[in-house]
């Protein structure tokens, strides 16, 4: 099937298996490697990005679905001059070990915060609940979303 | 320290790697791409047990996207279906008589892509004439049992071990006032890293060189196994460990994906990449645990813990495939005395085959020490709910006291050192242990039940002692190599690699505190065997005790070095130059000083030197350890028990460590919230279970479950600081303390909280069914007591 994806604002058309899931498109075909795949069954959301302005796990979504439509991936997180402050926060709070759900992560705690800027820690907690991380117990994510929640002045 | 006692480079420096993985630009297996790369799968058993009749590939070979299919035949005629395992024994790459666990290894489809290989499995057809399977590993060696290893002499099994004095043991036991014991299972768990197990191998057929890059905590281990298997000089063969998405002691083994991309590559010429997926990685990679325990403690009526005895049998699967030193076939079980003073102990543990996936230590457990302080902890628990006295009183009661390390255990450990009264009494002052039981009391006679449970724990990490302590009679010392550029940047190669645990801040910390360096100059270089020296890898907590030790040294001899070239450059003696602040000054003259950066250059110029000083400053050094090192800890874990829907809710969880000297606290940190986080899951959930004819049930995330944020609460973390008296630095390791020592914490407060019904024991994992049962039990139980008074 010949569809187009908008990933990280740039249009790739191309001829896809209707079978492909959307993160071997995202990884095999346009080579954006930092979304990981894990589980196959939607648990561990080691392969979050956004599919228009919602974090989806795109092990479970097929890249046709996307077609003519907006993806963003960690790899569009930082603008061309700056981290963005979650990218920040996980270096400044030890919010990752491995990095392997880090990217997944900071996808959702970027649109929690676009969503509620100023979440406690429960709502940290709830948010992140899909998603797996073997490595920190969470606490450091959890520091991590709330330090960017105060450091997030300058985002939109 | 310093000779001013100054750790200028030590303290809670943010990560080097962090830069990387926060952008998704980390490099895993899978992310690696060659051209010319072909993809491979793996067909696998549905059955547990059965021979194999017959295997018809030819509708696979057909397939237009396919280029190669291997079964156990191909590989056997080129001498590759069994490999050795890191324990001695061999497990088969490809089935060729039977298959011996249900996601056994039984063909390899090479194709143009993930899909279609995937696509051509399905075109396999094998027959299989089912045998009767062994599951139950507690009837392994019934007579008529069904036989797993049938080629091998001695059947189901594997090895008989005892450590400790059986007849001093059994005499304290007769004579104790107090006798308990109880059978404890330790179940079957597995790691699950996020990341699978993966590779890319690529043998070059003009050079005769095979590059492969895999998900490897122990490249140089896999170099020698592969060099072995497949007749490729050791030279010739690169083992590379990119970024690896969490390990834990999983990917220290060599599995039969990696050889069959090997032998993919080597027929095709070209690269073959295999990744698992997450079924295949949860039920047939290694898992860790399994042991069926029967744990007693003698102990005198007032509570002074006199003797511990413990007869194990341990399923090790279908292979021996664990990967610990050699010589200890239970791993390092035998500490089973845990962290108190006892007259005598013993232990035997026999191992056997069943029809599972092979593994055993896979999984944060320091060899077996989990196992070992579980039964311990379970064990000292009991003795005080026997005694109606106060856990937390009779442990300090028990404990080992400062002045007796270092310590000789009645099972043959030295302890370096410790002082655990001082830990435990700061983790009860943390969690204000009176106020916690005062509201224990005032729940239950609300009808609430609040557990409150500890756990004690020593562990014995960084192996180890070359004479003794080994992998395939390679002793487990380790290298390190540095140099200094003619600017003062230095580069050190490794013989261990991060999994996530962050040697490359680390480590880059502990050559710039002996150098006067910032750690911004000290580039590490590590996971790869063509530019690091030889060791045996990273598990088993042994990073910062040996490899981080050999760093150390290296360091140091480059400093003493670098002495000579200064003392050249002063035109003074060597033995007027004193290490000061991270200079060599003239003693005496302190201002007159020279920073390695300085003494670096000269050392690359054209200064002549005192003869027999070589040029250049770089050292190399093999650090092999004179003991173990012993982390300790106190835990205290505080739940909630809903008793009518058996949920169990972690509401604190307060950890105090002693790791010896921190490096990076931060870091030290990070791991004990992976491991308390493993012990709410080791203890509350995860388990990989089988029916009775050997089906895996937990062979995905949504079978085998794991904690997630809302599980795991903030923890409350302490530390004590004893140093090592034999590590350079006086660090000791932390990577498994928290796995190590959390799950009796976890377990011993769910039994606190259901006292009221009289429950003393429930083995993991305590899932809202088995909780609730525990109580049904014990209703019941006292039921039938009450009516039959």
């Amino acid at each position: 099937m010949k569809i187009t994806v908008t990933v990280n604002g740039t249009d790739y058309p191309r001829v896809v298996e209707p079978r492909l899931l959307l993160i071997h498109f995202l990884r095999d075909e346009l080579g954006l490697t930092g979304s990981h795949w894990g589980c196959d069954t939607s648990n561990c959301g080691a392969c979050v990005v956004w599919l228009d302005d919602i974090p989806v796990k795109s092990c479970t979504v097929l890249a046709v679905m996307a077609d003519g439509r907006r993806v963003t991936t960690v790899e569009g997180l930082a603008s061309r001059s700056r981290l963005d402050p979650v990218q920040e926060a996980f270096a400044a709070c030890h919010g990752l070990q491995c990095g392997f759900c880090t990217p997944g992560m900071m996808m959702t705690a970027r649109w929690l915060l676009d969503n509620n800027p100023d979440p406690t820690e429960e709502e940290v907690r709830e948010a992140i609940s899909g998603q797996v991380c073997r490595c920190t117990g969470y606490e450091n994510i959890v520091r991590s979303v709330l330090w960017a929640a105060k450091h997030d002045g300058g985002q939109a | 320290m310093t000779e001013t006692g100054v750790n200028h480079a030590y303290g809670p420096l943010p990560r080097k790697e962090d830069a990387r993985f926060v952008r998704g630009q980390g490099k895993y297996v899978d992310d690696i791409t060659l051209p010319g790369m072909l993809h491979g799968a793996v067909l696998r058993s549905p059955l547990a047990h059965a021979r194999i009749t017959s295997v018809d590939a030819s509708a696979a070979r057909a397939h237009p996207a396919v280029v190669e299919v291997l079964t156990g035949e191909d590989l056997a005629e080129r001498g590759l279906a069994w490999m050795p395992t890191l324990f001695g024994d061999v497990q088969a790459v490809l089935a060729t008589d039977k298959v011996r666990f249900q996601g056994q290894e039984v063909a390899f489809v090479v194709a143009t892509d993930r899909y279609a290989a995937r696509d051509a499995l399905e075109l396999i057809v094998v027959d299989y004439e089912p045998l009767p399977p062994l599951i139950d590993a507690t009837t392994a060696l019934d007579p008529g049992a069904p036989v797993v290893r049938d080629e091998l002499p001695g059947g189901n099994h594997i090895f008989d071990w005892a450590a400790g004095d059986q007849a001093a043991t059994d005499a304290v036991f007769a004579t104790a006032d107090v006798v308990l014991g109880c059978d404890m299972n330790y179940p079957r768990s597995h790691p699950a890293p996020l990341e699978t197990c993966g590779a890319v191998a690529d043998f070059d057929p003009v050079s005769g060189k095979l590059t492969m890059w895999s998900t490897s905590q122990a490249p140089h281990a896999h170099r020698i196994l592969y060099a072995a298997l497949t007749q490729i000089p050791e030279h010739k063969i690169r083992v590379v460990s990119p970024d690896l998405g969490g390990g834990f002691g999983a990917k220290v083994p060599v599995y039969p994906g990696y050889v069959c991309a090997i032998a993919a590559s080597m027929s095709t010429g070209r690269p073959v990449k295999w990744v698992e997926d997450r079924s295949e990685n949860l039920m047939s990679t290694a898992f860790a645990r399994d042991y069926h325990m029967h744990g007693e403690i003698a102990a005198t009526a007032d509570g002074q813990i006199l003797g511990l005895r413990a007869r194990v049998l341990a399923d090790h699967g279908a292979f021996n495939a664990v990967a610990q030193p050699s010589k200890f076939p239970a791993g390092f079980f035998h500490i089973f005395t845990g962290s108190y003073q006892t007259h005598a102990a013993y232990c035997e543990v026999t191992g056997v085959y069943t029809n599972k996936a092979p593994g055993g230590v896979a999984y944060s457990c320091s060899f077996r020490i989990t196992e070992a302080v579980y039964l311990v902890e379970r064990l000292t628990d009991m003795l005080a709910r026997e005694l109606r006295q106060d856990p937390a009183q009779l442990r300090m009661r028990n404990l080992l006291r400062p002045e007796q390390f270092p310590y000789t255990t009645p099972s043959g450990w030295e302890y370096d050192s410790g002082d655990y009264p001082r830990a435990l009494q700061l983790a009860l002052d943390m969690a204000d242990y009176p106020a916690l039981r005062r509201e224990q009391a005032q729940r239950r006679a609300r009808g609430q039940y609040m557990g409150i449970g500890l756990s004690f724990f020593t562990e014995g990490v960084g192996a180890g002692p070359r004479g003794h302590m080994d992998i395939m009679g390679l002793g487990m010392a380790d290298g390190a190599d540095l140099r200094v550029h003619p600017s003062g940047k230095a580069v050190l190669a490794i013989s261990v690699q991060t999994q996530g645990q962050g040697h490359e801040t680390t480590f880059a910390q502990l050559v710039a505190h002996e150098l006067g360096l910032s750690p911004d100059d000290v580039e590490v270089v590590h996971g790869d065997t063509d530019r690091t020296p030889f060791g045996l890898g990273t598990y088993g907590s042994r990073s910062t005790p040996v490899s981080g030790a050999a760093a150390v040294v290296a360091a140091r001899k480059v400093r003493e070095r670098a002495r000579l070239v200064a003392a050249a450059m002063f035109e003074a003696s060597a033995d007027d130059l004193e290490w000061l602040d991270g200079m060599w000054r003239v003693r005496g003259d302190p201002d007159q000083a020279l920073g390695i950066a300085e003494i670096a250059r000269a050392a690359h110029s054209s200064l002549e030197l005192p003869a027999g000083v070589e040029g250049h400053l770089d050292a190399s050094a093999v650090y092999n350890p004179p003991n173990l090192t012993f982390p300790f800890g106190a835990y205290i874990c505080v739940t909630d028990v809903d008793p009518g829907t058996g949920e169990v809710k972690v509401r604190r969880f307060i950890a105090v460590d002693d790791c010896g000297v921190r490096i990076n606290p931060m870091i030290v940190e990070g791991q004990v919230h992976r491991g308390l986080a493993d012990g709410i899951g080791i203890a509350l959930m995860q388990s990989i279970s089988f029916d009775e004819i050997g089906n895996c049930l937990s062979g995905s995330f949504m079978d085998y479950l794991l904690p997630t944020s809302l599980e795991c609460p903030s923890p409350e973390l302490g530390a004590t600081v004893t140093p090592s008296p034999h590590h350079p630095v006086g660090a000791k390791g932390i990577g498994e303390s928290a796995t190590v020592g959390s799950p009796p914490a976890v377990v011993n407060s769910v039994i606190d909280a259901l006292a009221p019904f009289g429950v003393t024991h429930a083995d993991m994992p305590l899932t809202p069914a088995n909780v609730w049962l525990a109580i049904q039990r014990a209703s019941a139980a006292a039921g039938q007591a009450a009516a039959g008074r």
